[in-house]
């Protein structure tokens, strides 16, 4: 049984001792074990599926929502809000916790949830079916089938009413991505929820979710006059020590943990953490690029299914590397695995480019262009006013060609066109417009989408790159 | 798990790296997770083997071949239905048309007892296809976790990366993972690890070391290298074979495979020779330069006017116009030098691509080129037609136009060169780019 190192001191001990604590050691890592899985749990619940997560500096945001959902369930008021915010920034957690709320108050007990979502519902008509469906519906509707979307929603809003013509279910609509709405034909369900929002007749709350700033301008006019205009920014319009204390609070375990000492010493870890200098350097680095909460908990889950019963807590080395493997260079990870012909056809590419001024080629080019630049870097003498790069069948380029030490790149054309097709295929170079049958494909323009510096720091980490490719890229060729 | 290591060779951290974030059967993981590399990186084969090994739930998708949403969507849940309810046989299939339907399909599948609180995994193979179909599909899948509720992860394993895949508004951005290409070091692992159990694990590893010193600065594809590794393997056993070398002489064995394996570039790498006709040819023992490959343009066979016309058109393609005269008129006078300042165009015909050019200038040059009187009867321009058929000639413009059709001229200079031999005509003196 291997011996693990101890947390606590213990006090010396005779042989009986040592096999007292060997079991107890045993136990110890079952009893962490099961703590670990349950902090995984519970940590993985809060970075991966949370909806009803914490919310972070948006308390007016929160108190201003939550006035007008009130103002629908109790006073039968109908009204329309936006809330507008980039992804990631808590959008659905903060309607999310207003309609918890709400829903605790007595006087909410009829009042009727519909949540659409712009991803799901992707017209009209089974937008409606699915308010139908919400609504629990379904057998009042029954055969009836009337002719305008109007008709069907008013239809459907008047069988809300219980028993008396004055009191009629408070219905609260959730439209999240809400600017898909906007794309169906005629905006007519928007156009009709804000219809209905405006004249007193079922008391509605329509609540737009969206990433878009440019909303409004995507409502029709006879839409956008509807609409109260009323909109929440959420705008992660925390600094970077709010960032830290955030961090340390999505970290932490919650009171109500079963193992007391474990989270106690959990919590303390997390609180080293936040106050160490090289996770703040990482925590910068990362907050410089993207400041919402969401990629907030990509980093930390990375980071935390690295933790093993061997290593129960969090280092900062764990988050730097969960760091590094977040921010990785895509482009430059695939120009690492390309084979040496098509760096360089890749390094051509640039050349011409360089030359050209990002003018558009094609495989042609790029072929001959390699050579002749090839045949220049030989050191033979070719005169600076010659710009044209052409198949010179002259007999020196011949022998040129058919020297030794040039023999390893001297493939034939057929080979070279399959590694061209190769870096087509992974979308590194593109065609300018879209494949004809008519055209040849050596002689369809395309264009490279890496830029020289991407190309040049590829180079450096390419494994055993040949060193006259690499001189071949680095050379100027100033004088053209 | 060492079972596992040896199913997967050399991609250990990428399965541990996969095995953390999985954690156990109930935990939640991330709702979508990207998974990029280089084709034959492992990419497939890692995921589904780890899936399998520590059997957890999952589904397995491959988008070229569910190409429509309703194909894509029904077989993920009719597979999840399979999975769900392995005792009783074939239930009902499900049919569902929209994304809307496979949630709410997804819910209730997911409520059985086999998958209640289990992560199940939803695996999209060439999920580059996803991006041309509808444009909601993909946004979904990122938030699916979001949109069902339940316990769900779905794995893209994609050869291009994340960026060309994010849409215009932005979405739920997936964990990106790398598989990263093979060194060399790993393809010799691995392609001398399928060596056949007569010959010793040393000699294999010996012809592994020639392939790869000859295919490796043009293709890093395991999948090609395996491919060709079969391929030549008798053609290498072929000395020890016939007695006529040792297992460990290298420098025999090396001679004897090494031009084989340079034609085997120009030919069976490239497709332009099946893999049996490339096996005949070894055991036959024949020149591999008589080989028709499997290009239209060795089995052409043209008729002596039709490679002529062929002939004309070319040079009608590549010659600018005003050149013409220089080339074909008998006594074409005197040419002012102001006409031939070629070393200020900047790129040559040969560079652009062919150019479009009447049917009255093809037949014109074609009466100068050929010896013989040419008479314009149909039979010229029924031969002009069958080149078009063949697609040596495509037409250019719109069809309505009947009296002066525009041609170009669609074949390389290597082929025209050849056609030219087989007339005696020197072709190269005529065009324009090589004066």
């Amino acid at each position: 049984m291997p011996a693990l190192p101890r947390q606590r001191r213990e006090p010396s001990g005779g042989i009986k001792f040592v096999e007292m604590s060997n079991r107890k050691t045993k136990s110890n890592i079952l009893v962490r074990a099961e703590s670990l899985s349950q902090v995984q749990r519970i940590l993985r619940e809060r970075f991966c599926h949370s909806t009803h997560g914490e919310l972070f500096g948006v308390q007016v945001q929160y108190k201003h929502l939550i006035e007008l959902l009130k103002r629908t369930a109790i006073h039968g008021e109908s009204n329309s809000v936006l809330i507008i915010g980039p992804r990631g920034s808590g959008k659905t957690m903060l309607i999310n916790h207003a309609l918890k709320e709400l829903m605790e108050i007595e006087v909410s007990e009829n009042v009727l949830q519909v949540h659409l979502n712009g991803l799901l519902h992707i017209n009209d008509k089974i937008a409606l079916k699915e308010i139908t469906r919400q609504l629990y519906l379904e057998n009042v509707v029954g055969d009836k089938v009337f002719g305008s979307f109007a008709e069907n929603l008013s239809f459907l809003l008047e069988a809300l009413k219980k028993g008396d013509r004055t009191h009629s279910c408070p219905v609260i609509f959730v439209l999240d991505e809400f600017d898909l709405f906007a794309h169906h034909k005629n905006q007519t369900l928007l156009y009709n929820l804000f219809d209905i929002s405006q004249s007193a007749q079922t008391p509605l709350a329509v609540i737009g979710l969206t990433c878009r700033l440019d909303i409004l301008e995507l409502l029709e006019k006879r839409v956008k006059s509807r609409f109260s205009h009323r909109q929440i920014h959420l705008m992660n319009s925390f600094g970077f020590p709010q960032f830290i204390k955030i961090f340390k609070e999505q970290l932490s375990l919650p009171a109500e943990f079963p193992d007391k000492v474990f989270a106690e010493k959990w919590n303390e870890n997390v609180q080293c953490l936040s106050e160490d200098r090289s996770v703040h350097e990482v925590l910068q680095k990362h907050f410089n690029v993207n400041k919402n909460l969401r990629s907030l908990h990509m980093l930390l889950m990375v980071a935390l299914s690295r933790i093993t019963v061997s290593r129960p807590y969090l280092t900062s080395a764990d988050l730097m590397e969960a760091h590094q493997l977040c921010s990785m260079d895509s482009k430059a990870n695939i120009v690492h695995g390309l084979s040496v012909l098509e760096i360089c056809l890749i390094i051509a590419m640039k050349h011409l480019n360089d030359i050209y001024e990002e003018e558009p080629f094609n495989f042609q080019m790029v072929y001959n262009g390699e050579r002749r630049i090839r045949y220049f870097l030989s050191g033979t003498s070719l005169m600076p006013e010659n710009t044209n790069v052409l198949i010179d069948y002259s007999p020196e380029f011949q022998k040129f060609v058919q020297r030794k030490a040039h023999s390893v790149y001297n493939f034939e054309k057929p080979v070279v066109m399959k590694a061209f097709e190769h870096l087509q295929q992974l979308e590194l170079i593109k065609p300018m417009e879209r494949t004809s049958v008519n055209s040849q494909k050596e002689y369809q323009l395309m264009k490279l989408l890496l830029d020289n510096t991407q190309i040049m720091n590829a180079l450096q980490k390419y494994p055993n790159c040949p060193t006259d490719v690499r001189q071949w890229a680095t050379s100027s060729l100033s004088w053209l | 798990m060492p079972h596992l290591e040896n199913l997967v060779l050399c991609r250990e951290s990428q399965v541990s790296t996969l095995k953390s974030l999985f954690g156990e059967r109930h935990h939640f993981s991330f709702p979508s997770i990207f998974i990029y590399g280089h084709t034959a990186s492992g990419k497939t084969y890692v995921t589904q083997t780890l899936l399998k090994t520590l059997e957890l739930p999952h589904v397995f998708v491959n988008c070229v071949e569910c190409f429509t949403l309703r194909l894509l969507l029904e077989q993920i849940l009719n597979k999840l239905n399979h999975l769900s309810s392995s005792e009783e046989g074939c239930s009902t299939e499900i049919t569902c048309e929209t994304f809307n339907d496979f949630v709410r399909a997804f819910k209730q599948v997911t409520t059985a007892e086999s998958l209640k609180d289990q992560t199940v995994y939803i695996v999209l193979d060439k999920a580059e296809y996803l991006r041309d179909m509808e444009a909601n599909l993909l946004p979904g899948f990122l938030r699916l976790q979001e949109l069902t509720d339940r316990n769900v992860t779905v794995i893209f394993l994609s050869e291009i990366i994340w960026e060309k895949f994010r849409p215009n508004t932005g979405c739920l951005e997936p964990f990106v993972l790398y598989f990263p290409d093979y060194s060399i070091g790993n393809l010799q692992k691995i392609l001398s690890h399928d060596h056949p159990p007569e010959y010793s694990a040393d000699f294999y590893a010996a012809y592994i070391n020639i392939l790869l010193g000859v295919f490796y600065t043009v293709c890093r594809d395991l999948k090609e290298l395996r491919h060709l590794a079969v391929l030549n393997f008798p053609k290498y056993c072929e000395p020890v074979v016939k007695g006529e070398a040792g297992e460990r002489d290298t420098r025999k064995l090396w001679r004897n495979i090494e031009p084989h394996l340079k034609k085997a570039m120009q030919t069976v790498y490239l497709r332009e020779i099946s893999s049996s006709q490339w096996e005949k040819l070894q055991k036959d023992d024949a020149d591999p330069a008589q080989v028709k490959g499997l290009s239209a343009y060795s089995h052409v066979e043209l008729p002596y006017y039709s490679k002529f016309i062929l002939i004309a058109a070319y040079l009608a393609s590549y010659n600018p116009a005003r050149t013409d005269r220089r080339f074909f008129l008998k006594h074409h006078g005197k040419i002012k030098k102001t006409n031939f300042l070629k070393k200020h165009e900047k790129t040559s015909n040969h560079l652009l691509g062919p150019k479009p050019f009447p049917l009255d200038r093809l037949l014109a040059i074609l009466y100068s080129i050929v010896d013989s009187r040419v008479a314009p009867t149909a039979n010229i321009f029924s031969q002009i037609a069958s080149l078009v058929t063949l697609q040596l000639l495509t037409l250019v413009g719109h069809d309505d136009q009947l009296d002066a059709p525009k041609y170009k001229c669609t074949v390389s200079l290597d082929f025209i060169r050849a056609i030219a031999r087989t007339v005696n005509f020197d072709i190269i003196k005529y065009l324009y780019d090589f004066l």
